[in-house]
Order: structure tokens, then C-alpha cells, then sequence
């Protein structure tokens, strides 16, 4: 039978990196002996001294454990795939709240009715809801998907609720975010989303974070709070959220979406592989449209955030099967759902044997992404926005392209300009006059430099130039006066 | 057996509620106690006579004994089992 064993990332280190094997077997022992030929160094991973599976190691074939089979003598299908994972994976876990910390919840008289439903069942009952009541839990980003998340904990009973986002509620929010409605349009995100929990669950405390989240304040800010939900929708509050919760040791409950689809999974708990373990990196800027960008069925955060606020509670109360080691994938339109296994990775940046990252950087994304500059490459030209003053001021011939995406032209309108997101620019290179300047303008000055070189690629050969420091630097001194700026 | 037989640390009444209120109530109750302490319970008649003993019992609490007040309520003396 031709069989294909795929390997943790956490077990590589005994198949010189590599992640899957394929090869001849009609048995789980057979294969394992395959392997071992082939990665001497696999046995030592494999079996103890006496020659018997290590405890740590668990193999599954498909999606079934060979303990619930015939174990090593199991007999494999043509096709059959064979994973190798470490046995943290999964099961029962340890509630975050301490035996001291529950004891001292009182379930008052009011709360019996209020919080019957848990307090009935028997996974949760009254130890699960004090825990639940004792917990502290923060929500960051309180979007789509942190929205859901806060309403659910709120009327939990979660006592105390942190609520960390900058944003404030635009009209385009009202489709997806229901924690907010359509009076709280232009309200920061966190006063709406308090108000709204108030009136949900006056026993809950609201605590409001009204700032992005950065290396500065984030230690202080997760310090209070036993777990952290991550809701944001960009990358670099993902991996700044995961050192984060990594270095303090708290686990996380990550969520996020695309369209149709959304992954959840609990990361950075002690068993937990942590979001650089399963990507040591992001996608590069442009690859992946950002969320808002691509538009999302309305009804899948509900799905989502419910499931995310599920894994917080059983988190707290220490019940159920966590997707500790596991992440859910869901595409709610063609309703494919599939269970993914994930393994902690020995070499990873933060969480690892030897970690590279022992405190929170303020991570520059697109830097992160490979945007550093080539020294092989030709340099790109740059204008700072006194130049570009000067130059309109002369009614100098010059273009100006916004590369920056719809949502964020609507805060930011830049008089004069093309506009044409990075996606578009090799199709429209033609809209460009190559015989005068062109000056690409995005939000710091970043994605600009990508635009350039995008065009480059594409074969444009006009004289190109970057806005030093994007919209954010120009705003103070093109039109000071301009109240629409910022 | 009479009430004064039993050493009771605390008291309830849930004839003011109906199911499931009167078994979840008696069940907060019951978990603030340590094991082997003594709660009354005031109850109704009827439904929730046949209701919450048995409850309390399949979580592990031992009925002592249920007293009937001769006025359509009755006193039920449950003893707090481990956990
Ligand atoms: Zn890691």
C-alpha cells in the first residue's frame, strides 16, 4: 500500500525537517519500520529503550488513534495517511481559576435565576459558574468577532470583561458587528461595546483598553486577565497578542476569518503550540487581502465568536475537550468542517527550546514580510511630504496614486490623486504618465515602496517616488488646516 | 425522627419558585456547606417534593429524612455529600 506519514512539526527533528514521508506498508508497524530505515534517527524519537512507543508520541491513522484500533498491527488501505504527533494534544484540561479563587465567588440570590441554565448542567454547574464568575478575560479587538465573543462572556456571568480596541464603529460595521448598532456609529468600539454589556449583564465588569495594542502597554494590559481572546484582524496584532501570552504564560483563544471560512484554536497555554509555532511567519503584505477587504458572510463571526467564547469558558472551568493541540476549520457555505491537528514546535522563535524572542516587539510588518531593502537592488526614491508641498504649490506636473485600501481612503481623502490599490497597479500601469514624477502615497510610507516595486516588475520604467512617512506624515503639513485629515 | 433531631448548619425555602429554580437553588445551597453538614429545605408539595430529593440524591447528596407540615409544604433534611 502507498502510505504517507505526515510528521509534527515538533518530531522533525528526527527526519531532518521533513514533514511528510511516503512509502510502502500494509501495516502501522511496517510503516514506523519504513520510516525508521529511512530516518535512523526517528527510532530514538519513536521508541524508548526497550523498544516500546514513547507515551509522548501518539499515531493516528486518518483521524482515528491506533489505541482505538489494533494499535501497532493496525492494517492500512492504499492511500492511508499516518500522522505523528505528540500526545499533549487534546483531552481534558485544568481550569485557569484556582480552587481559593472559586471558593470565593457567592452565588447570589439574583444570579440563581439569572445564571440557572449553567448552573443546571451538569458539565458546569455551580463550581463551573463561580469559576466562570471569577474569571478575567480580555477581548481584543472588539469587531465582528470580539463583539460575539464579549456578548456571549458577558452573559455568562464572566466577571470581568476587558475590552482593548482604538476603532470606532463606521457604518460598514453594522452588517457584521451586532454588539454595536446603528446609533453608536462614529462611538469608539469599546464605549459602544461597554454600554452594551452593561445593559446585557449589569453583574459583569466592563473594563475599556481604548488603545492599539503595542510592546508598550501590552504586558501591562494582558497582566490582569487570566485569559486573552484574540479577535484582531491583522497581523500584527496577532503575533504581538502570541509573544505576549506566550512570555506571560496565558492562553489564548485565537480566532479569524476569511469570507466563508474561520479557524479557531486555543494557543500559548503551557500544551498549547503558540501562532509562530504553526506560522513562524506572516504572508507577505498584499497576498492575503486583509478582512476588510474581502467581505465575510454576516452570520459566520456568530458562528465563530460563539465557538471562541465556548473554548474561553471551558478554558475557565477546566471542562470539556479544549481545541488545545487541535484547531477547527470551518466553511459555513459548502458546511465542511475538519478537526486539524497542531503540534508545539521545539524551534519556534518564542515558545521553543531555545527561544530567539524573550520580549515583545513592536513587530514592523512589512519589514517582517521581506521589505528591507535589497542592497542589489535599485534604490527607491523618496519625496518627504515639505517637497511635495513645494511642488504642488508650483503647479509642478506630477501624480499622485493612493495605494491605500478603500477602508481606510474613506477617513483620509488625499485631493487630486489616482487611485489604485497594490492589487490593481501592473493592470493600470497605462494610467501613469511615465514622462513626469509619480509619487505613491499609502498610510506610512511602507506599501509605497511595495507599489514601486510592484510596477518595476510589471515593466514600468517612469520615474517613481515614495511619500516619506505616507498620509500619516503628510497630513500635518500639506493641509494643516484640513479637519478631515485625521 | 424530628427537626430537633438534626443538627442543621442552614435553611432554605423554595416554595416561592418552581422547577428548575427549586432543584437549582437547593443545589447552591447545599455545595456552600462542607461535607456532612445539614440543610432544610422548605418545599411545596407535589412536583417539587418528588423532584428535588431525587436530584439531590443523583448528585450525590443523602436525603435524611422529609417531614410533612400538614399544610401543603414539607421540611427536607438533606445531608451534603463529598465532592
Ligand atoms: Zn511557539
Amino acid at each position: 500500500m502507498n502510505i504517507t506519514v505526515i510528521i509534527a512539526a515538533s518530531l522533525r527533528t528526527f527526519t531532518n525537517r521533513t514533514p511528510e514521508v511516503r512509502l510502502q506498508a500494509d501495516t502501522v508497524r511496517e510503516a514506523l519500520q519504513a520510516l525508521t530505515d529511512e530516518y535512523p534517527e526517528a527510532a530514538r524519537g519513536l521508541y524508548d529503550e526497550n523498544g516500546d512507543l514513547r507515551d509522548f508520541v501518539s499515531i493516528y491513522v486518518g483521524d482515528r488513534d491506533i489505541r482505538s484500533l489494533k494499535g501497532l498491527r493496525t492494517e492500512l488501505q492504499e492511500g492511508d495517511e499516518i500522522y505523528l504527533i505528540p500526545a499533549i494534544a487534546g483531552g481534558a484540561c485544568e481550569s485557569v481559576i484556582s480552587t481559593e479563587r472559586m471558593k470565593a465567588v457567592t452565588i447570589e440570590e439574583k444570579e440563581i435565576r439569572r445564571y440557572s441554565n449553567h448552573l443546571q448542567l451538569k458539565e458546569l454547574s455551580i463550581k463551573g459558574q463561580k469559576r466562570i464568575m471569577a474569571g478575567h478575560v480580555l477581548v481584543a479587538g472588539i469587531g465582528a468577532l470580539g463583539g460575539v465573543v464579549a456578548e456571549r462572556l458577558a452573559a455568562a456571568g464572566v466577571g470581568t470583561i476587558g475590552l482593548a480596541d482604538a476603532e470606532t464603529v463606521t457604518p460598514e460595521s453594522l452588517q457584521t458587528q451586532t454588539i454595536h448598532s446603528t446609533r453608536d456609529v462614529d462611538r469608539p468600539r469599546v464605549s459602544s461595546a461597554k454600554d452594551r454589556l452593561k445593559k446585557l449583564n449589569p453583574q459583569v465588569t466592563a473594563v475599556v483598553h481604548q488603545e492599539k495594542l503595542t510592546a508598550d502597554n501590552i504586558e501591562d494590559i494582558l497582566a490582569d486577565y487570566d485569559i486573552v481572546v484574540d479577535a484582531s484582524d491583522n497581523f500584527v496584532s496577532r503575533y504581538l497578542i502570541n509573544d505576549a501570552c506566550v512570555l506571560q504564560e496565558k492562553p489564548e483563544v485565537f480566532g479569524a476569518m476569511y469570507q466563508t471560512e474561520g479557524y479557531v484554536t486555543v494557543l500559548g497555554g503551557k500544551d498549547s503550540p503558540c501562532l509562530r509555532c504553526l506560522y513562524p511567519s506572516p504572508p507577505p503584505v498584499g497576498i492575503v487581502p486583509t478582512c476588510s477587504a474581502s467581505g465575510v458572510v454576516n452570520t459566520l463571526p456568530g458562528i465563530l465568536g460563539a465557538m471562541m467564547a465556548t473554548e474561553v469558558i471551558k478554558l475557565l472551568t477546566g471542562n470539556g475537550e479544549p481545541l488545545i493541540g487541535r484547531m477547527l476549520t470551518v466553511d459555513i457555505w459548502n458546511l465542511r468542517y475538519h478537526m486539524v491537528h497542531t503540534a508545539k514546535d521545539s524551534g519556534c522563535a518564542v515558545c521553543g527550546t531555545s527561544p530567539s524572542i524573550r520580549a515583545v516587539q513592536d513587530m514592523d510588518y512589512e519589514d517582517f514580510c521581506g521589505l528591507r531593502e535589497d542592497p542589489n537592488e535599485e534604490p527607491i526614491g523618496s519625496i518627504d511630504p515639505e517637497e511635495l508641498a513645494r511642488r504642488l504649490e508650483n503647479n509642478e506636473a506630477i501624480t499622485i496614486v493612493d495605494v491605500r485600501e478603500p477602508h481606510e481612503r474613506a477617513i483620509h481623502k488625499f485631493p487630486g490623486t489616482l487611485i489604485i490599490p497594490i492589487g490593481q497597479l501592473a493592470r493600470r500601469q497605462k494610467e501613469l504618465d511615465p514622462g513626469i514624477d509619480t509619487v505613491f502615497v499609502c498610510k506610512e510610507g511602507k506599501r509605497s515602496i511595495l507599489a514601486i516595486r510592484t510596477l518595476r516588475e510589471a515593466g514600468y520604467t517612469g520615474p517613481m517616488l515614495t511619500l516619506k512617512g505616507g498620509f500619516d506624515a503628510a497630513a500635518q503639513i500639506i493641509f494643516p488646516n484640513e479637519g478631515a485629515w485625521l | 425522627m424530628a427537626l430537633a433531631d438534626h443538627n442543621i448548619t442552614d435553611k432554605i425555602d423554595i416554595t416561592d419558585v418552581t422547577c428548575p429554580i427549586t432543584f437549582v437553588k437547593a443545589k447552591v445551597a447545599i455545595e456552600e456547606l462542607e461535607e456532612g453538614e445539614i440543610l432544610q429545605i422548605h418545599l411545596n408539595h407535589g412536583e417539587p417534593l418528588e423532584n428535588v430529593p431525587r436530584s439531590l440524591g443523583e448528585e450525590g447528596h443523602e436525603v435524611l429524612e422529609k417531614i410533612d407540615n400538614g399544610d401543603g409544604t414539607w421540611e427536607l433534611i438533606v445531608r451534603r455529600g463529598a465532592d
